[in-house]
């Protein structure tokens, strides 16, 4: 049982203090390209993590060593080396006493997988959507997976934690013969019982049909509606730079004006928007697991701090930003852990219909791709428009647009935007590898800048 | 002595795994199997201002099993290392071929590859993880304080290292055995007085251990204790004027141009189709390969596994391929694709090239990029010589923001670096640049490239591709080149709305 195995390994452990993470993950996914399926696979892992740490005056100096675990004498193995390694380390940056001990009541519960059977519905659907694009003479192409990982947290303090993640997607792209005419619908989920293959692919279908009538556009600012997916790609970006420390330390967008200061408290939109992570209305770990410290942002020593819901920002304003615990006790800040899912929302009850029939000229996005920094302090990024920029005349999506390449500021944009929908669930596309539940809103920016022309499809 | 295989990896009982799996695939009527046990230990040390911030040391350990049953693939894998549980995902995988049968239009064959048998381990002197993590943290320290100067607000200091074991075996016969090591030191310094402002080293990742950090194969103390000299001047520097400029790019940067714009686009299951949904397609289609004008007749673009050093060098690929070396551009005309026996054989272009890869055991090998390189020229043609040659120009040093689009046409770069080059000299340094262009066009525009002497071997250790994700290390080499008349971006006029 595999928390025996803890318990051994937590028992053997030399150091003045142990956390050991154990995680069992089952995976199942499909691919298909040319409306074919082209691999699938069933893979089975299980790996633990031990953070040995020892103490001197109190200051943390951490051996953090991960590997496969097939048995108890795997996991006392791992707990000597990381103790060993905690002998040599030097003092850690992110250094905090051990969190307060929580016991969950299904701790010893075994672990939860997955198999390729969780497919068996969705499969169905996806072989008539195969076919029925086959017979139309047009390409599908996409992907599903499943993972669902159990992960048993132990410290030498005595927290016992447990939770299962499950997460799953599904990205459908359609094309024409010429693959100029591309269309793309994701859908996150737990399970696979909520995707129906019949309604994406009619989705992509009735996309695809707008791109039928071709236009060719010059690069300029444009107003553009950015939909749910669009948006989540921007924020978690964002998200993942908001490091209250580095702006402290004037190496981000939220850098205040002053040395050592931050933007909390400025309003960053017009809209009534408000950004919020953790556990709650998307699915969450209920506390922070952390394997490896990301400097600024979750640190090591955090592992099995409680995971709250956060609000980012609150109405339009800058609220608080991400530390961690160290960091926190060194700002004199709340301990902000960043959970990994993300709503935006305005308390809008217009629909993404409603936008497109209010638009006299404006082009609507499907989803935006290869986002990278391109000015740090701005968070200025680059990247290109992808599987569907079409214009709107008068209210109606009158055909598909060429792709651009876009330059903008996340954080600008929220300055600029001038209108957002209801928010709903949507998956977003650059990050979904590792980025799975947001919901969002689409947004309306009257300027938004397409700085050149991209020939691609 | 060179360097071996770990014992603790050869000791696991390789064959015996290989055995069980192999004969029960093709007791259940698989025509191809093959068996991969991958042992990948990945170490990471990130300080900042001298002081520990991460580090981690994780192992990967797992066995995979693929097949070809009744003209699907079915793939499979685990983690319990015997000989029950080998043939145990034999079983999984002819489950999920079986599967995939009524899915797949067109059986599966591959293209035929002789039977390998044998070792190869990169060329490395230290095991980075055999050496102490103080003394390892202890020589960040150090580098750490020579990038320390006025005007320097912050420091970073990362170290990756990489041990890579593979075994692997098929039902044809074939057995190898691979080690690969590779370590990756990097710096950089901020100043946040006026403005944010950072320099990093532009060293690449490289097939190499520990002595690397210790300033083999690169002069890292010389860069480093460069980097506030550097900031300083960069803080200071005037905002480039946005325009069309020649620019001489030295390989630091020009290797990631190279990654993008030449290594992904001549993959040819992205111009087949396979990853259109994700990584992308490309605008080298399969029709045009030999006439396609790739770029100017000064540019000679090889795909190798056998460079020195290089993060993609192997002895044989994840398909039992042995490592190749081949032209991908000759000429400017684009003569070549990256090929794993899937492919060769359904395209009808004979032996695979031996692309084939996968970065664990839980992943099945993909078509992924070999080291691409761009050919230097034949006399010696010095970095002095390329910029004597412009009357206005950028001088490009070191890599900072990519981007490209899905079929690797329009693409846009920065650096760490910028300088202008006035009368054939190059002045001080210039900021807020980009340069941006259309992948034909850019590479038509290379009127020459440097000789030998401005040749380096750069890379990537993490270049991303296919679903579930992987991440496979490659290496570009590549000698200065010049440009004429690139469209270059000034990046604050960029992000100021209208």
């Amino acid at each position: 049982m595999i928390t025996d195995w803890i318990e051994a390994g937590l028992a053997a452990a030399t150091s003045d203090e142990c956390i050991v993470i154990v995680r069992d993950t089952g995976e199942a996914n499909l691919r298909w390209a040319i409306n074919m399926l082209t691999t699938n696979g069933q893979m089975h892992h299980r790996s633990a993590t031990v953070i040995a740490i020892r103490r001197t005056d109190g200051i943390g100096h951490a051996g953090v060593l991960s590997g496969p675990v097939t048995s108890e004498d795997d996991l006392r193995r791992l707990v000597a080396q990381a103790c060993a390694a905690a002998l040599d380390a030097p003092a850690s940056d992110d250094s905090a006493p051990l969190p307060e001990a929580t016991v969950d009541a299904d701790f010893a519960d075994e672990a939860v997988g997955t198999t390729i059977a969780v497919f068996s519905d969705f499969a169905q659907g996806l072989g008539r959507a195969l076919r029925a694009s086959r017979d139309a003479g047009t390409e599908t192409f996409g992907y599903a997976e499943h993972h669902v990982s159990t992960v048993w947290l132990a410290t030498s303090a005595g927290a016992r934690r447990r939770t299962v993640e499950r997460s799953g997607k599904v990205e459908l792209n359609a094309k024409h013969a010429d693959r100029i005419g591309s269309a793309w619908v994701g859908q996150a989920t737990t399970d696979f019982a909520d995707v129906d293959a019949d309604a994406l692919a009619a989705e992509v279908t009735r996309r695809l049909a707008w791109c039928e009538n071709r236009i060719e556009l010059p690069a300029g600012r444009y107003e553009t509606i950015l939909p749910p997916s669009a948006v989540a790609d921007l924020m978690i970006l964002t998200y993942w730079t908001a490091s209250g420390r580095d702006a402290e330390q004037g190496r981000t967008v939220f850098a205040g004006k002053e040395p050592g200061t931050t933007r909390v408290g400025e309003t960053l939109s017009p809209l009534p928007l408000t950004l919020t992570s953790g556990p709650g209305v998307l699915p969450a770990a209920p506390f922070a697991i952390v394997e490896g410290s990301a400097p600024g942002l979750t640190s090591v020593y955090d592992s099995g701090s409680p995971a709250e819901a956060i609000d980012w920002l609150r109405d339009g304003t800058l609220e608080r930003l991400p530390y961690t615990r160290a960091a926190a006790a060194a700002s004199g800040q709340e301990y902000a852990f960043p959970s990994d899912n993300l709503t935006l929302d305005a308390g809008s009850s217009i629909t993404l219909d409603e936008m497109i029939r209010s638009t006299t000229r404006g082009l609507l996005l499907t989803c935006l791709w290869y986002i990278r920094e391109v000015d740090i302090s701005s968070l200025l990024v680059t990247g290109l428009t992808r599987d569907g920029v079409y214009l709107v005349e008068d209210g109606e999506i009158v055909g598909m647009v060429n792709n651009f390449r876009f330059n903008e500021s996340p954080v600008d944009l929220l300055h600029r935007a001038v209108q957002a929908s209801a928010t709903e669930q949507t998956l977003c596309r650059e990050w979904n590898d590792w980025f799975t539940f947001t919901k969002m809103p689409a947004l309306r920016v009257p300027d938004f800048n397409m700085s050149t022309v991209s020939k691609a499809y | 002595m060179p360097a071996g295989l770990d014992p603790r990896f050869t000791a696991l009982p390789l064959d015996a795994l290989a055995d069980a799996a192999l004969s029960r695939a093709r007791a259940l009527g698989a025509t191809h199997a093959d068996v991969r046990v991958v042992r990948i230990r990945s170490g990471q040390q990130m300080l900042r201002d001298q002081a520990l911030e991460s580090s981690t040391d994780a192992t990967d350990l797992g066995i995979g099993v693929r097949v070809i049953h009744d003209g699907s693939w079915g793939f499979a894998a685990g983690i319990t290392l015997t000989v029950d549980g080998a043939a145990a995902l034999a079983d999984q995988a002819v489950a999920a071929a079986r599967i995939s049968r009524p899915l797949t239009s067109r059986p599966v064959e591959l293209a035929a590859e002789p039977v390998h048998v044998g070792e190869w381990v990169s060329p490395f002197s230290i095991d980075p993880f055999e050496v102490n993590d103080a003394e390892r943290i202890a020589r960040l320290v150090e580098l750490s304080r020579l990038a320390t100067g006025p005007g320097v607000d912050h420091v970073t200091a990362n170290l990756d290292m990489t041990d890579e074991h593979k075994f692997y075996a098929d039902l044809a016969g074939s057995r190898t055995v691979q080690r690969r090591v590779r370590v990756f030191p990097q710096l950089e310094v901020m100043a946040t007085s006026e403005g944010y402002h950072s320099m990093r080293t532009t060293n690449p990742p490289a097939g190499r251990g520990w002595e690397y950090a210790l300033g083999e194969g690169w002069d890292l103390d010389t860069e480093v204790a460069q980097l506030p000299e550097w900031l300083a001047e960069q803080v200071a520097a005037p905002s480039v004027e946005p325009g069309r400029y020649d620019l001489v790019i030295e390989p630091t940067n020009l290797w990631l141009t190279i990654h993008e714009s030449v290594a992904h686009a001549t993959e040819l299951d992205r111009a087949l189709g396979y990853e259109a949904a994700y990584a992308g397609t490309s605008f080298a289609k399969l029709e045009t390969l030999g006439s396609l004008q790739y770029g100017s007749p000064a540019m000679t673009v090889r795909g190798d596994r056998v460079t020195e050093h290089g993060l993609a060098s192997c002895g044989w690929d994840d398909e039992g391929v042995e490592a190749q070396t081949f032209d991908i551009v000759r000429d400017g005309i684009h003569v070549g694709y990256q090929l794993n026996r899937q492919m060769a054989y359904e395209q009808g272009l004979g032996r695979s090239n031996g692309c084939a890869f996968a970065d664990s055991s839980g992943h099945i090998p993909l078509q992924r990029m070999p080291n691409v390189s761009l050919q230097p020229a034949e006399t010696d043609i010095t970095v002095s010589d390329l910029v004597g040659q412009v009357e206005r120009g950028l001088y490009v040093t070191g890599d900072k923001s990519w981007s490209i689009d899905m079929q690797r046409y329009n693409f846009q770069f920065t650096g760490q670096r910028f300088y202008a080059i006035e009368n054939g000299r190059i002045a001080g340094q210039v900021a807020d640049v980009a340069y941006q262009a259309t992948t034909t066009e850019f590479w038509g525009s290379m009127e020459a490239v440097g000789g030998q002497s401005t040749y380096k071997l750069m890379g990537a250790l993490d270049c991303g591709k296919g679903q579930p994700g992987q991440s496979a290390p490659v290496s570009h080499g590549a000698p200065a080149a010049l440009f004429r008349s690139v469209n270059v971006l000034n990046t604050e006029a960029e992000g100021a709305h209208a």
